[in-house]
């Protein structure tokens, strides 16, 4: 699989198979066939767009949740981990190593919301020995992307 | 007193006769206009890699701020030597064979002010670099012009070379990749050009400041060629490789003789390049390699967009393989290089370089730099498609 192709839909993901194709220099053929076997191989996963919500006064909560679970016989923990993955409200679940097991990304209107699901869904769970809440207070960087305060160029127009 | 006068013994002849640099004119259009997308520029897009900005601050509050040596930091000129042998299978003894200096533009004006006598003619491509014509005259040399042309990419060729060489000639500077036409040779091509030098005595001075932005070909360094590192001058730097044009630091590499005469000239003159700068390209050397390899996959993928662009708008523009020009013939418009920069300019606020301010054999073409986002290189594409269409040739 073309990796090229692959690394210019990461960071574009409305880049066309034409450009694709010039970019890359693949003819456009096997661009196409490239993107469609790594969509139908879940190596594609999704098309998104990273929005700065703040800047429209939208005042979405994120929590990092630390959660400390007890490996199950057989499983280990990925039983766990599907519960709570199943969980809507639950962005981004990882097994880490460390303090504690797994890292949960949560997104949610309110703080209110947040608390409700750690104290309603997550903590009852069987297996789940503690989690810690941490708010997320102010994002810098999102994917690899500069909220504020992004370099600007500050190059002559016109140079030797 | 009439003024010209006065002007004339206030100036030397030498400068008083230099023509400024045909980029310098456009400085002044462009700042009156709002909404240019400029492909006129000489350097990367990206800011320097953040671990090398870095490790400068680090060194500044370490204390780094006094001079270095003449030839410049020793750990530098040991990782240069590393560096150079990596690339190249090249050696350059770290002691006296390489100095540090304030970029390639002070160690192409050594060169020549350490091997010229008053007239003493040095051969190079037309078009090239601005300096280069600029740089032999204030060293008292003259320079010698050869054309090349696009049937041949580009590529100075040994013939010419030859053709050219009189009781006179002491040296052939070029520089490949090539600004501004991205042209690079090939290793048979230097090879024959380097027998040429040999059998005539000339020194070569290859600047190769561009050396690590080739395209789907390799590098050749002119010293590697058998026979020729003992009289060439080798010239990089950092500033295109790892996008440090602002830090003003490149270098030298020649035998020893050579470079203990350019010395010379550097310790009296610079006495040495900017410590927070050497640090930097330390830290270039040590850990800057993998941002190289990503900043050359994204200029090819800007280059196959501008050279496509450019030719399906009807700008013929063979495939540069360095650097980060394209140089296509505005043949089809009918109109000379510098009116169609000043009414593409005017007109649809995209800012290229006349091909004629590198040299007469750049005349019919026009210099895009497409180390500029991919989003504003479509934009320009469209606007000069635009124009194009307006002043195509019935």
């Amino acid at each position: 699989m073309n990796e090229k192709i692959l690394k210019v839909l990461e960071q574009n993901a409305k880049a066309t198979p034409l450009q694709l194709a010039t970019m890359t220099g693949v003819p456009v053929s096997e661009v196409k066939e490239t993107i469609e076997q790594a969509e139908r191989e879940r190596v594609i996963l999704r098309y998104k767009t990273v929005i700065n919500w703040e800047k429209l006064g939208n005042e979405r909560v994120m929590a990092l949740i630390e959660v400390k679970i007890t490996p199950q016989r057989g499983v280990g923990f990925d039983a766990l981990a599907e519960r709570i993955y199943r969980f809507a409200e639950a962005r981004s679940v990882y097994l880490v190593s460390g303090t504690y097991d797994l890292a949960v990304l949560v997104t949610a209107g309110s703080m209110h919301e947040v608390a409700n699901f750690v104290s309603q869904k997550l903590s009852p769970l069987e297996g789940v020995q503690g989690t810690v809440t941490h708010f997320l207070l102010k994002r810098y960087k999102e994917d690899g992307e500069i909220l504020d305060g992004k370099e600007e160029s500050h190059r002559l127009a016109v140079a030797p | 007193m009439d003024s010209t006068r006065t002007r004339k013994q206030l100036i030397a002849d030498r400068v008083a006769g230099l023509s400024p640099s045909g980029i310098r004119k456009f400085f002044d259009l462009l700042a009156s206009l709002e909404g240019v997308i400029s492909l006129g520029v000489g350097e990367p897009d990206f800011v320097t890699p953040w671990r090398i900005r870095e490790a400068a601050i680090y060194s500044l509050e370490r204390g780094y701020t006094s001079y270095t040596s003449n030839y410049g930091l020793p750990e530098l000129r040991k990782e240069l030597a590393n560096y150079l042998r990596c690339l190249y299978s090249i050696e350059y003894d770290p002691q006296g064979e390489l100095l540090i200096t304030v970029g390639v533009s002070e160690a192409l004006d050594l060169a020549l002010r350490a091997i010229l006598n008053p007239g003493d003619e040095v051969i190079m491509p037309d078009p090239c670099y601005v300096a280069y014509s600029a740089c032999v005259t204030l060293a008292g040399g003259t320079p010698v012009p050869v054309p090349t042309t696009v049937e041949n990419g580009f590529a100075i060729r040994a013939a010419d070379i030859e053709s050219r060489i009189g009781v006179r000639t002491k040296a052939l500077l070029m520089g490949y990749p090539a600004n501004p036409t991205g042209a690079v040779l090939t290793r048979p091509e230097l090879a024959s050009i380097c027998d040429v030098a040999t059998k005539h005595g000339l020194i070569v001075i290859s600047d190769e400041v561009y050396a690590r932005l080739v395209y789907d070909i390799e590098h050749t360094s002119f010293p590697c060629l058998p026979g020729a590192r003992e009289n060439c001058i080798l010239l990089g730097g950092f500033s295109k490789a790892f996008a440090m044009t602002g830090w003003r630091i490149g270098y030298a590499a020649a035998p020893r003789e050579i470079l203990e005469a350019m010395t010379k000239v550097h310790q009296y003159t610079m006495l040495c390049a900017p410590t927070v700068g050497q640090m930097a390209a330390l830290e270039a050397l040590r850990s800057g390699e993998n941002d190289v390899v990503a900043m050359v996959e994204d200029y090819n993928q800007r280059r196959r967009l501008m050279v496509k662009g450019l030719n399906d708008i009807g700008l013929a523009c063979y495939e540069p393989k360095g650097a980060f020009y394209a140089f296509p013939s505005i043949a089809a418009t009918g109109l000379t290089s510098d009116q169609f920069a000043e009414k593409l300019l005017n007109e649809e606020r995209v800012a290229v370089v006349p091909g004629s301010a590198f040299g007469s054999c750049g005349e019919g073409f026009v210099r895009c730099c497409y180390a500029t986002a991919v989003p504003d290189i479509e934009e320009a594409l469209r606007r000069i498609e635009r124009f194009v269409k307006r002043h195509r040739m019935p």
